[in-house]
């Protein structure tokens, strides 16, 4: 291994700009005469608006103009879409309501967008916006989860009348009953998985520019996915054709899934741009990303997990009802159902699965994927079932789930998905040892003199990541392809350019992706820039999203360099006189076997474009390859984490005391980045068991809308981390990677609720579990009971 | 329009300003200073620190009027030339950021609290100090190891041999 191939821990080349304030995010970005966008928000969760009368704002100083729904109706400007066909277990199609980017005839959520005021200031535009007077009639809200379907009044959308958007199902029925029939024992649980609001620390902002001289618009826009916005825009919003529309997502400041989506905002800025005849800017106050972000999870679940006499796990059966807010936001319906249904199963050989999902309408923000999207919620559902069955049974948790691990492969589940690889007894081994398992008792007891409760939880996940092949999510009702694209530029000079259609937005591609060619092609990494976020540069991607970078993404790249090594290996041996099959090619130097007779990298890039040496009839010249790379499964990361609490039963406060994580990602490029990945995804997912709660009141206001009311995890919320993997190979790409991004989300949860049943002796308590519903929680607890 | 003078990075600037204009606004669109980051408006998630007269201030809550007079620093003006200053330094060996936009005023808070609390700092401390400041990327796990770091290094040289002795 070298210094900076593949498998070092090279320190990270972007870093240099965001530490010294160079970074250049959306918000950085100032185009000439540029006007800033204000959006007047609906202050209800559901109303008709009966008339907008913007008058008084249009003359107040500096507003250039006031555009409603009306407006994007009489410009013909298309509707947001979901790019996800669900069908329901009738085989009806989902019932998509209307999505306008401005509100056309009714409101659906609090924040949902009414109006727009563009003015030479950002503060002109917000004062003039509250001289905007809307009449509504406001309606009856539909706010909760469980009983969207049954909330009568009016419902969301005409469309569904009883605001249900379909009713999926997943599994074999016949069987997975007959093994509840046959089951020595049944576990059974009701869950919460609690709604999250992303907040990446960069709030979504848009500028919108157009040329006069050439008809084209540029839309700068905080993006994972700037080719999908591009596409979308295009084919279906109505902005510009692609070749008319350029869409740059420069640096990003974090995702985590909430800005692979489409929304109203930067639609407006891009269309309007060329309404006004001037750029248009428009960056999100935090409340307004609080409002309007597609938000995260909200499943109520009931499931039932069926043993044998033996332990051995034989059914599993889900019933959830997914809320997806007031509108599909783009990949909103994949979520609860193709990225949830198929993880149950969990690391598990469970031979009958069967799964129903009621997503419903509501009004709320829109939800969509927001990191690990589907998968948090099922290991949340698959690890509360095998803990809480472990106890009931009166077996070790981590004994019981070794039981019950796939240890033969391929295995192929009831729910779609088929196992390349893994060791599931290894990461728990590794796990067990690290947090000095054995040792526990001896801790919780030294806890217990001190008056506190102890508590261990486990999580053993899984994740299918990827999102691809394509032809296999087309399947599944994917409006799009899934592999990814790259084009390897090399210089005459033997400097490369690699565009790639992934996105960095904190994951630190500029670094792994330059990895992975300085190693292959034995050149210096400084040599080696990467090329993203630009629709002009880069001719078409995917984006990133679903831990899907690293293997899908450089396996693209690995593609491309397999043809400029094809390509420069026919220069070399012109160059060296040599047959090409004579040629070795090694740590950056082409040789003619056997002989003494080499040329280096960069000497055969410059023959490619002299061309001087070689009949340019028939070897083209130059030095420059793309590749689209579509992979043959999806990619299986799995790994076990452990979490142990200390709870202070007078305050109610849980305290992580050790955190374990052995995560098998398959091959590492870099594990500096790598860990810190994982870091992240802890924190998310403690934050999502310990802290984060969205609250809607029954009128549907947001009652969470600041950091002053949704707790955002701080770093005196976590102990150090102990980060380790294990290592199976990748069998369905070339580099052999499983993807890292969402691990930590995904297994977290469960393990930190499964540490506080623990300590508490049972299992009443939903997430976010607070000081107050710990400490209340407590007070349920028998024993405790007993010696008030 | 009222005038507001101040340093900034060691260079006087003077400009007219609306009375509303917060610090951040006047840094970042008057004086295109963008290192500077909005990330809640509410003094809570410390991504647009700055030092005023030599103290880390959130930016977002400051009127430019209210720091008339007085010398500011923003990430921009850490470095000198090419050469980083210790934090930044140590926020990039110890892999302290993701997307970097918490970046600039976690480092300009870590400053600070070395100026406070001195070069050897705990964890529990480090962990307690970074409470006006939210990391959505990293876990705080690096970040905490890098303001150690670079509190350590923050050392003047000539101070070394003293401590040494200690």
């Amino acid at each position: 291994m070298s210094a900076t191939g593949i498998g070092a821990p090279v320190l990270r080349r972007e870093d240099k700009r965001y530490i010294t304030g160079k970074g250049q995010y959306v918000d950085d970005v100032n185009r000439y005469g540029q006007a800033h966008a204000f959006f007047l928000r609906s202050p209800h969760a559901h109303a008709r608006i009966l008339s907008i009368d913007t008058a008084e704002a249009e003359a107040e100083p500096g507003v250039v103009a006031v555009y409603t729904g009306q407006h994007l109706a009489d410009d013909k400007v298309g509707g947001l879409i979901c790019g996800w066909m669900i069908h329901s277990k009738d085989g009806s199609p989902m019932k998509a309501g209307p999505h306008p980017a401005l509100a056309q005839g009714k409101v659906r959520y609090v924040g949902d967008h009414v109006a727009v005021v563009i003015a030479d200031t950002y503060s002109e535009a917000k004062d003039a916006a509250e001289k905007i007077v809307v009449d509504y009639e406001v309606l009856d809200a539909v706010v909760d989860t469980a009983g969207a379907r049954t909330a009568g009044g009016e419902p969301v959308h005409e469309v569904a009348p009883d605001n249900t958007v379909f009713e999926f199902h997943l599994g074999n029925r016949e069987p997975t009953e007959a093994a509840f029939a046959r089951a020595a024992h049944v576990t059974k649980i009701d869950l919460v998985n609690n709604r999250l609001i992303p907040n990446a620390m960069e709030p979504r902002a848009a500028v919108g520019d157009w040329d006069a001289g050439t008809d084209t618009f540029t839309l700068y826009t905080t993006s994972q996915n700037p080719h999908v916005a591009r596409l979308v825009l295009s084919a279906f919003i109505g902005i510009a054709p692609e070749h008319k529309l350029r869409v740059i997502a420069p640096d990003v400041g974090g995702g985590f899934g909430s800005k692979i989506f489409i929304y109203a905002e930067e639609t407006v800025c891009v269309w309007a741009a060329k309404k006004v005849g001037r750029p248009v800017k428009w960056c999100a106050e935090r409340t307004e990303a609080f409002l309007s972000d597609a938000h995260g999870r909200d499943h109520v679940t009931h499931a039932e997990l069926a043993t044998d006499a033996g332990g051995r796990v034989i059914g599993l059966k889900v019933h959830t009802v997914a809320n997806l807010g007031a509108y599909l936001s783009t990949f909103s319906s994949s979520v609860p159902t193709y990225l949830y249904a198929p993880l149950l199963s969990g690391q598990y050989d469970i031979p009958a699965i069967y799964v129903e999902v009621d997503a419903v309408y509501s009004n709320t923000a829109p939800v969509d994927a927001y990191r690990g999207a589907g998968r948090p919620e099922a290991t949340f559902v698959i690890e509360r079932l095998m803990e809480v069955a472990a106890r009931e049974l009166g077996k070790d948790p981590a004994e019981f789930r070794r039981q019950n691990f796939v240890t033969s492969f391929p295995h192929q589940t009831p729910v779609i998905m088929c196992y390349d690889v893994g060791d599931y007894a290894a990461s728990l081994d590794k796990a067990l040892a690290t947090v000095d398992y054995v040792g526990f008792p001896a801790r919780r007891a030294e806890s217990e003199r001190r008056g506190m409760l102890r508590g261990l939880g486990f999580s053993a996940y899984i994740e299918a990541c990827g999102i691809a092949p394509s032809a296999a999510v087309g399947s599944l009702g994917a409006g799009v392809g899934l592999w990814e694209s790259a084009e390897v530029r090399v210089n005459p000079v033997g400097t490369v350019e690699v565009l790639t259609g992934s996105h960095s937005h904190g994951q630190g591609h500029e670094t792994t992706f330059a990895q992975l060619v300085s190693d292959r092609l034995g050149i210096p990494i400084d040599n080696v820039s990467i090329v993203h976020g630009d629709t002009d540069k880069v001719q078409m991607g995917m984006g990133t999203y679903g831990s899907r970078s690293g293997a899908v993404g450089m396996s693209a790249i690995v593609k491309a360099l397999d043809k400029i090594e094809t390509k420069a290996r026919k220069v070399a041996g012109h160059v060296l006189e040599a047959a090409e099959g004579d040629i070795e090619f090694k740590d950056g130097k082409f040789t003619v076997k056997g002989t003494d007779k080499s040329i280096d990298f960069a000497s055969v890039a410059l023959q490619a474009y002299v061309a001087h040496k070689f009949n340019g009839q028939e070897l083209e010249p130059g030095l420059k390859e793309g590749a689209f790379y579509d992979p043959t499964n999806f990619t299986f990361p799995s790994g076990v984490h452990i979490c142990e609490v200390e709870i202070d039963p007078d305050t109610g406060v849980t305290r992580i005391e050790r955190w374990v994580a052995v995560d098998d990602f398959g091959v590492l490029i870099n594990p500096m980045i790598v860990e810190g990945q994982v870091h992240g995804g802890i924190a998310q997912g403690v934050g999502q068991a310990l802290f984060e709660g969205t609250v809607y009141d029954s009128s549907g206001q947001l009652l969470t809308a600041s950091y002053m009311d949704y707790q955002m995890p701080r770093a005196y919320d976590f102990p150090r981390f102990s980060v380790e993997t294990t290592e199976t190979r990748c069998p369905s790409n070339p580099l052999g990677i499983k993807g890292c991004g969402e691990a930590g989300a995904i297994a977290a949860p469960p393990a930190v609720i499964n540490a506080i049943t623990d300590a508490l002796g049972h299992e009443d308590i939903a997430m976010p579990a607070t000081p107050r519903a710990v400490w209340r929680a407590i007070r349920r607890t028998p024993q405790k009971m007993a010696a008030e | 329009m009222p005038t507001v003078s101040m340093t900034v990075n060691g260079k006087t600037v003077r400009r007219d300003v609306d009375p509303r204009t917060l610090l951040v606004n006047f840094l970042r669109n008057d004086l295109r200073l963008t290192g500077t980051h909005v990330g809640c408006d509410t003094s809570q998630c410390g991504a647009c620190v700055v030092h005023a007269d030599g103290r880390a201030i959130k930016s977002c809550t400051s009127l430019a009027l209210s720091c008339d007079g007085m010398a500011v620093t923003t990430i921009e003006g850490l470095a000198t030339g090419a050469d980083l200053h210790p934090m930044q330094e140590a926020f990039r060996q110890h892999h302290g950021l993701q997307c970097g936009y918490c970046t600039p005023g976690m480092i300009m808070t870590a400053i600070d609290l070395v100026a406070r609390k001195g070069h050897h700092l705990d964890e529990h401390t480090i962990r307690e100090e970074l409470e006006g400041n939210i990391c959505r990327c990293t876990g705080y796990h690096n970040i905490v190891k890098a303001v150690a770091a670079g509190a350590e290094a923050m050392k003047a040289p000539a101070e070394v041999p003293a401590m040494a002795a200690e």
